[in-house]
């Protein structure tokens, strides 16, 4: 089946079959490797992208679900003054270790920051429990969010 | 042994500048270890100086996440006096002229702390005396800045790069004429420096395993039995070559090791996703073998009824033990155990390989790739020498990247579809077909006096064997604490056959052994009416080093005052026994040398009437030597690595039920969470010994010290993990 997608800002064709999972057609089929697969149940939210500006797990969402929705994923998220914020704090406080669950936080912290501007704990808590750090790299990632928040703000 | 004077080796790089070879000697440890000296040294540490100044410096270890693409670059960069913004790091590949390439048992600090900064100070003195010979002074009176070479009297400078071509033509150094930084002058080391692979991380750059591509490549997935070893009988193969995108579909016959190629099925199709949905339809006919008494319960009622019989063998006996409980004020025994755990990094296993024309090229995410290039060539029976292995970033290791399997599966599809091929496993292969960290059972005793002094010990540990030896990083050996500290100890092993595979597991052997021994020394100190701190000086005894006894784990021996050090501090700094908790609420204490590092941790916990545990905090204190190298990255490992083992006490077991791990995906393991996550604070003394690892040591303490916790808390006592499969209500 042929798709016309908008993927961070640009229209692309593909064609696959309408189950093929979002992620599947991101990373294979348009070469954007920053989503990551990691569990392929949304259970880590590795491979969280946006899907209107809200996050979704693009492993679990067939690609003739996605229609005309915007797309944004890790490599378009620092277009976003949200995005820009959270990457230089995760630079500034030198978050990731392994970094391969990174995209996925950033996709979700990013979507929290831009319904809640300066988000408490309990809203990081519930916002952030959806992606796996199997580094655990929590506190810092608590940490970077808080910043990002902090620089928006100025 | 290698002649000193071949140490270093230097010449021109292809467009000028200079190229700067060194030996590191395999064993080089030895500064630490206390080893026999230099051997099987061979060219191959590389620094590279352009005429721009752009100094490029060869990172050779696997990075999995612990740093050490930033830590080996710095400790070059330090002695070469280098301006970190002039500084490139490459990735090496696999390459003989590297040894000890490998990224585990926390080695890569106490190997290359001193042969690294050796190449730098080479380099950095090389360029010293191209800038005399241009000046006409005596090298003597010339000093560096970062990227110059300075003399002062006349207040000339040049930089690194104006004078690299001619540093390459000057003599060589002798290592033991090297001068090395007083630490005290150090610039890069000691400095929290962000690693350079962030702004590519955070952008979704393409620098993982799973990221590789190639022209024309092809996706695997790789079918093979749940029970580990099971042999192919047939399978429906041909009507799997009819499904859309699928370009091959194959069945391999593989070996008997659990680490090489196994029976399987491969499906390689135009997409991974098409690749793994044609899988969902293969029937396979499997010949499990014996698979008897391959389950959990039945582990657990075996290790019962041997730990009521005497230990199959003895590994340690001092004293009497039964005498000592004779004696003793206060006796306790308890039974421990721990579950099997698979790794679970986040990026499933993959490795993207191309054989053609008699030659293999691989992109392996691999802790260890030496092994991996032995097994293809061994494997695929092509000479090692054709064939090339890239170290590619690999998202987490924790040990399940020291098995190459994936490797081997990769390059073994390859060659049957004679191009290149990327294998991608599920995350359900992933935690069915690990090497396992191995479960264990342990039936303690123990006897303290009225004074409160741990005066016998014993215990019976029940771990696993596999084809008649004991399973890897399923042993324990005779130095294992409180052993050396109570004059009437007894330790006894028996062994349970076990199919599923094991292996080394982040802080392997330590991470079930710390919990189960440091619970039980925390319950004997309660039963005393002991404070835990004080049960543990007085253990402890006075500042001394205790030899180990000999043995293939033999090492450095025990410094009873380090470990004391780290108690002393995670007190202080915890406010151990200062504060008044609310109801509900404990500190736990728990402590463990091990990887040359000495930690200990107190975490506070919470747990709620309906029996919910809320980790409240956790410190960390932590003795790896006399220089934290990466402050920013160490917080970072430290921080990690008491959480990884909060993760898997909170939350992780695996069941083998007929010989297959039941649990597939993180709906069964749970691991830790944000919400679950607790801040970390560390600490770290600072002592007058040589830098050692931080990958593992910091994980021991941290179930323990929780489980503890959690006595404190509740006055319940925990002897099996994961915590969830416990009821921990008030009403319970």
């Amino acid at each position: 089946m042929k798709y016309i997608l908008e993927v961070n800002g640009a229209k692309r064709d593909v064609d696959v079959d309408g189950e093929t999972p979002l992620l599947w057609v991101l990373r294979d089929t348009l070469d954007l490797k920053g989503t990551k697969f990691g569990c392929g149940a949304a259970q880590c939210g590795a491979c969280t992208v946006h899907l209107e500006g809200h996050p979704i797990r693009a492993c679990q969402t067939p690609i003739a679900s996605v229609g005309a929705a915007r797309i944004t994923t890790i490599e378009a998220i620092g277009e976003s003054k949200i995005g820009q914020s959270l990457q230089a704090a995760w630079i500034a406080l030198d978050v990731p270790q392994c970094g391969y669950c990174q995209a996925g936080q950033i996709m979700s912290a990013a979507a929290l920051l831009s319904r809640i501007p300066a988000p408490t704990d309990h809203d990081i808590n519930a916002a952030m429990s959806g992606n796996v750090c199997r580094c655990a790299t929590y506190t810092r990632i608590r940490a970077a969010i808080k910043q990002a928040a902090d620089a928006g703000r100025t | 042994m290698l002649a000193r004077r071949h140490f270093l080796k230097v010449s021109l790089a292809v467009g000028g500048g200079m190229l700067l070879a060194a030996a590191i000697p395999t064993r080089a440890k030895a500064a630490t270890l206390a080893e026999p000296g230099m051997d099987a040294a061979t060219l191959n540490a590389y620094l590279r100086i352009a005429p721009d100044g752009k100094v490029t410096i060869t990172a050779k270890n696997p990075e999995v996440g612990q740093g050490v693409k930033m830590m080996l670059p710095m400790l070059i960069a330090e002695e070469l006096d280098a301006d970190w913004s002039d500084v490139q790091i490459e990735q090496a590949d696999l390459d003989k002229r590297f040894p000890g390439q490998v990224a585990g048992g926390s080695t890569a600090t106490p190997r290359n702390w001193l042969p690294m900064r050796q190449v730098g100070a080479a380099g950095r003195q090389m360029l010293i005396a191209a800038a005399a010979a241009q000046w006409s002074v005596p090298a003597a009176e010339c000093e560096t800045a970062p990227g110059r070479v300075l003399h002062a009297p006349s207040g000339r400078s040049l930089s690194y790069g104006a004078l690299a071509t001619q540093a390459a033509a000057m003599p060589v150094p002798d290592v033991k004429s090297l001068t090395l930084k007083d630490p005290k002058t150090f610039r890069i080391i000691g400095q929290p420096m962000r690693n350079i692979e962030v702004p590519r991380i955070v952008t979704g750059k393409p620098i993982f395993g799973i990221d590789v591509s190639l022209p024309g490549m092809l996706y695997a997935v790789f079918q093979k039995c749940d029970v580990h070893g099971g042999k192919l009988v047939s399978s429906n193969v041909a009507d799997i070559r009819k499904l859309p995108g699928v370009r091959a579909a194959f069945e391999v016959k593989g070996g008997s090791d659990l680490r090489g190629l196994l029976d399987g099925v491969a499906v390689v199709a135009d997409s991974w996703w098409q690749a793994n949905r044609a899988r969902q339809r293969l029937q396979i006919i499997w010949d499990e073998g014996d698979i008897g008494g391959q389950n959990s319960t039945d582990f657990a009622a075996t290790a019962l009824r041997m730990s009521k019989g005497a230990p199959e063998s003895i590994l340690r006996r001092d004293g009497d033990a039964n005498a000592a409980f004779g004696k003793a004020a206060h006796v306790l025994e308890a039974a421990y155990s721990y579950p099997f755990l698979s790794h679970t990094s986040l990026e499933p296993q993959n490795c993207t390989a191309h054989v053609q024309d008699g030659k293999v090229e691989i992109w392996a995410p691999t802790q260890n790739p030496a092994p991996g290039s032995a097994l293809v060539a061994a494997t695929l029976g092509v000479p090692e020498a054709a064939i090339t292995v890239h170290l590619v970033r690999a998202g987490g290791g924790f040990g399940r990247r020291l098995s190459n399997d994936y490797m081997v599966e990769a390059a073994w599809i390859s060659k049957v579809v004679g191009g290149p091929v990327k294998l991608l496993w599920t995350r359900e292969d992933d935690m069915r077909h690990d090497f396992y960290r191995p479960a264990g059972f342990h039936f303690f005793k123990g006897g303290v006096d009225a004074d409160g002094k741990l005066i016998g010990f014993s215990d019976h540990f029940v771990t696993f064997s596999q084809d008649g030896a004991v399973a890897a990083s399923a042993e324990m050996t005779p130095a294992e604490y409180p052993a050396r500290m109570v004059e009437h100890l007894d330790f006894g092993t028996s062994m349970i056959p076990l199919r599923a595979p094991t292996g080394p597991m982040r802080a392997p052997r330590s991470n079930g052994l710390g919990f189960a021994f440091q619970s039980f020394l925390d319950e004997l100190a309660h039963e005393a009416g002991v404070d835990p701190v004080q049960f543990a000086h007085t253990i402890l005894g006075a500042p001394r080093l205790l030899p180990d006894p000999p043995g293939p784990r033999q090492g450095p021996g025990f410094d009873t005052g380090r470990m004391r050090g780290v108690i002393d501090l995670v007190a202080e700094k915890s406010g151990w026994g200062k504060q008044s908790l609310p109801h509900g609420t404990g500190m736990g204490l728990a402590y463990y040398f091990s990887h040359l590092g000495y930690f200990a941790e107190v975490v506070q916990a919470t747990v709620s009437s309906a029996g919910e545990i809320a980790v409240d905090k956790v410190w960390v204190a932590g003795d790896i030597g006399s220089q934290i190298i990466n402050p920013l990255n160490a917080e970072n490992q430290a921080q990690g690595s008491a959480l990884d083992g909060i993760s898997q006490a909170l939350g992780q077991g695996l069941t083998i039920e007929r010989g297959r791990v039941v649990e597939g995906n993180f709906d069964s393991v749970l691991p830790l969470r944000m919400r679950q996550a607790p801040p970390v604070e560390v600490h770290f003394l600072v002592t007058d010994h040589p830098p050692t690892g931080l990958g593992e040591p910091a994980l021991p303490p941290a179930l323990p010290a929780l489980v503890n916790a959690i006595f404190a808390a509740t006055g319940k006592r925990i002897r099996s993990l994961p915590l969830k499969d416990h009821d921990l209500s008030a009403s319970a």
